[in-house]
């Protein structure tokens, strides 16, 4: 286990770096295809993952829309209802694990965490590449399973009836169970890197909100996979040998699968919202041209979603039965997880309150984010109370509040990075106009898809059915509607991103202006980040100066 | 990592290799055992989530888990914890050695472990082989009539999936050993800088052994 670069430097110090007059970005560096496939940089590594990362969504994007034509009428549309069930189980299952989990950590987290850290690379650089070839390893064995006969339980594999179901449950399982593996990989890597390679100057209170943000995920990764990994095999050996351990008929217990699930699935929630938050921490202080407001209450308000997130798991479980007295304990528990929220979203508006603002895309993107972390939340905190969760429950309310908090702002928060860090990533700039019309585009049209669902759970029309009465007619349309809006908005993106990849440009070492420790190194980095000794980082992050009493730095 | 040059080999001391990344080899070293901390963390959380299935068995059928866990082979499993225990103490020892950069002490301590390891698994196959007959089997091959109470069943379910997973990791540990010990013989390159590899292999396999100390008194003695 011992890390070691494949050329190895003898000698108890390393060997000093070699002076070029050039040093190529790391997208020069290496052009055959076995230097992209074996490379142990991470910032390649990230790239290979937004490439996949961004297939999945589309994959998970096809299904969502096929899922929204079904239901355009109150009968039969397009599929049966068997491919409608296998439809939103690929659906969920994709989204959750291929897009969402890793989207944010895997991609920007990779490509970003050594470079804030002014570090040459992460800790275990060949682990990283590897927690590469496991996620995608799970990812093929998952969807050869869902394509060879598909899996009709939902994402959530359910007992009893995920042991007993004819479709194929055990090699779906079993790609969910070895993605996990990747998820802790990387959860693993980025703890050690943030203890270990942080760069002279930067102490735990000089590090970027973006890497809180990262280490706590991480934290949650690392602490909450291992037990749906262990779940995810009992199931798997349940439903091919009968072991029945989650099966009543054989004394097992459904309601424990469900409590060992949510175990891991609901803190899940928080390994997609979090580095979110990071996102939004480093884009406000940005564009508003301000040091964030409470630094260190939000890098600690990451950490206390992290603990919290861990205890809240019961508020999926209110009406299987469990005792009252649990339910408003788990209740409340959920609840504090809002009280953490609401000092991030106080202090981002803290943050703009009398800033600068420069109306950017990634900026239109962190007002969309607001919006849906706080409404998506406070429905949150309606969910969490039992009395309203018993109505609620298991209709599209439901679904619709999780989409607007994991979805919706986890959505904004990678389109936020991935614009913002474009011109870092890449080297070019892309069409500023184009960039807002789209974000426009996709924040109505995640409204115009889940306002409507909210509406329609409240006038009880339950979650996963195939068929409604005909009076959910007008608002299921409307939510139709809403996500072909929302499709267009992609389109848009990929295409003007595309373009911009190619033909944009170039942009400059730091075209935002901003104080974050990865615009200190070039755009696009060279492959060990920073030419020369390894850099100080004296000041605090995201330090930007009053705008009304002193002048900021000019483009470079 | 194109940045480094290879100096002229053959000398006496051996040489710690430094990835190109890192600060200095004691961050390096630290980098190492502080990632094999978290991962033996999150293995013992994987085996967490089946000690809340056993104690959430238990107490749902008491009587039927003290019946199923007399009818366990005591001697068995208590030979099999003293061998266990004592395959811990020479991984240790071989750590020590690795320190002192006494590579063929070191072979022969990580040796010395594989042949208790091996031991163990010989005897846990004899338990198998013994349930295997009379049909104590988890899940729907149950077969046996010794016992009549509800509940019966599934604690060899959870018996059987505890032992198996845990013997997994015994084989697991077992190949990263070999891989120090085939290290030591070959390359003889652990010192005083360079024992990092050596000490992980101990680490896991300590948890290995940690693990069978809450597993044997779980299912054999309460």
């Amino acid at each position: 286990m011992t890390p070691s670069s494949s050329i190895a430097a003898p000698g108890a110090t390393p060997a000093p770096e070699e002076h070029h007059d050039h040093h190529p970005s790391y997208l020069v560096d290496g052009t055959t295809i076995k230097s992209w496939l074996l490379t142990v940089d991470h910032k390649r590594i990230g790239l290979m993952f937004l490439f996949w990362v961004l297939l999945f969504f589309l994959v998970g994007g096809i299904f969502a829309l096929l899922i929204r034509v079904e239901l355009l009428t109150p009968g039969p549309t397009i599929m049966d209802a068997m491919t409608y069930n296998r439809t939103f189980t690929l659906h969920g299952l994709v989204m959750i694990f291929l897009f969402m989990i890793p989207a944010i950590p895997a991609v920007f987290g990779n490509f970003m965490l050594p470079l804030m850290l002014g570090a040459k690379d992460v800790a275990f650089p060949r682990l990283n590449l590897l927690s590469l070839y496991i996620y995608l390893a799970g990812a093929v064995l998952a969807l050869w399973g869902m394509l060879n006969g598909g899996l009709d339980t939902g994402w959530t594999f359910y007992t009893p009836y995920s042991a007993h179901t004819t479709t194929t449950v055990a090699p779906v399982l079993f790609g969910a169970f070895i993605i996990g593996f990747s998820s802790i990989v990387t959860g693993i890597n980025f703890i050690v890197t943030t203890h270990t390679m942080r760069a002279p100057g930067i102490t735990w209170f000089k590090m970027p909100l973006f890497v809180w943000a990262i280490y706590a995920t991480s934290c949650i990764q690392v602490l909450a996979t291992p037990v749906i990994g262990l779940l995810l095999v009992l199931v798997t050996v349940e439903n091919l040998f009968g072991f029945g351990m989650f099966d009543p008929a054989r004394g097992g217990d459904p309601v424990l699968f469900q409590h060992l699930f949510w175990f891991y699935s609901h803190p899940a929630v928080y390994i997609m919202v979090l580095p979110s938050f990071g996102v939004m921490s480093e884009i406000v202080a940005t564009y508003s041209r301000k040091n964030i407001f409470g630094y260190r209450a939000v890098a600690y308000s990451s950490l206390g979603i992290a603990f919290v997130g861990f205890f809240a798991w019961g508020h999926h479980m209110f009406v299987s039965g469990q005792s009252t007295f649990a339910g408003g304990l788990f209740g409340v528990l959920t609840m504090l997880v809002g009280v953490f929220t609401a000092i991030k979203v106080f202090n981002w508006v803290g943050t703009v309150y009398k800033g600068a603002v420069e109306f950017k895309t990634p900026f239109a993107y962190f007002c969309g984010f607001l919006f849906f972390t706080v409404f998506g939340g406070m429905t949150g905190i309606a969910l969490g109370t039992v009395s309203l969760d018993v109505a609620w429950h298991d209709t599209y309310f439901v679904v619709a509040h999780f989409h607007f908090i994991m979805v919706g702002a986890t959505i904004m928060a990678f389109l936020a990075a991935l614009h913002y860090w474009f011109p870092k990533m890449f080297g070019r700039t892309y069409h500023e106009g184009w960039g807002l019309v789209s974000a426009a585009l996709i924040i109505l049209g995640f409204n115009a898809t889940f306002i409507p669902q909210f509406l329609l759970g409240n006038n009880g029309m339950p979650r996963r059915y195939y068929e409604y009465p005909e009076r959910f007619q007008a608002l299921n349309v409307a939510s139709t509607a809403g996500a072909t809006l929302l499709a267009f908005g992609f389109i848009i993106i990929a295409m003007y991103l595309t373009y911009a990849l190619i033909y944009g440009k170039a942009s400059g070492k730091n075209p935002w202006r901003s104080k974050g420790y990865e615009w200190l190194s070039e755009s696009p980095p060279p492959t060990h980040n920073f030419v020369g000794p390894q850099p100080v980082f004296p000041e605090e992050p995201h330090f930007y100066v009053d705008p009304k009493k002193a002048e900021v730095p000019d483009a470079v | 990592m194109q940045s480094s040059s290879h100096a002229a080999g053959g000398a006496a001391v051996p040489v710690p290799r430094l990835a190109g990344h890192f600060a200095s080899l004691e961050v390096q070293n630290h980098a190492a055992r502080l990632g094999m901390w978290l991962f033996l963390a999150t293995e013992i959380l994987l085996f967490a989530g089946l000690f809340i299935c056993y104690g959430v068995y238990r107490f749902l059928f008491p009587e039927a888990w003290a019946a199923a866990s007399r009818s366990l082979d005591l001697t068995l499993g208590t030979i099999n914890t003293v061998v266990l225990i004592t395959s811990s103490l020479t991984a240790a020892l071989a750590v020590h050695y690795a320190k002192e950069g006494k590579n063929k002490m070191v072979a022969v301590q990580i040796a010395l472990t594989l042949v208790m390891a091996v031991g163990f698994l010989v005897i846990k196959y004899f338990e198998y082989h013994h349930k295997f007959e009379i049909g104590t089997l988890p899940g729907r091959f149950y077969s046996y009539e010794g016992i009549q109470l509800p509940g019966v069943p599934l604690y060899f379910t959870v018996y059987f999936c505890a032992t198996a997973l845990h013997g997994i990791h015994v084989v697991i540990g077992m190949i990263v050993l070999a891989f120090s010990m085939v290290r030591a013989l070959k390359k003889a390159d652990f010192g005083p800088n360079n024992y990092t590899m050596v000490e992980l292999g101990s680490m896991y396999w300590h948890l290995v052994d940690l693990v069978w100390i809450f597993l044997f008194p779980m299912l054999y003695l309460v």
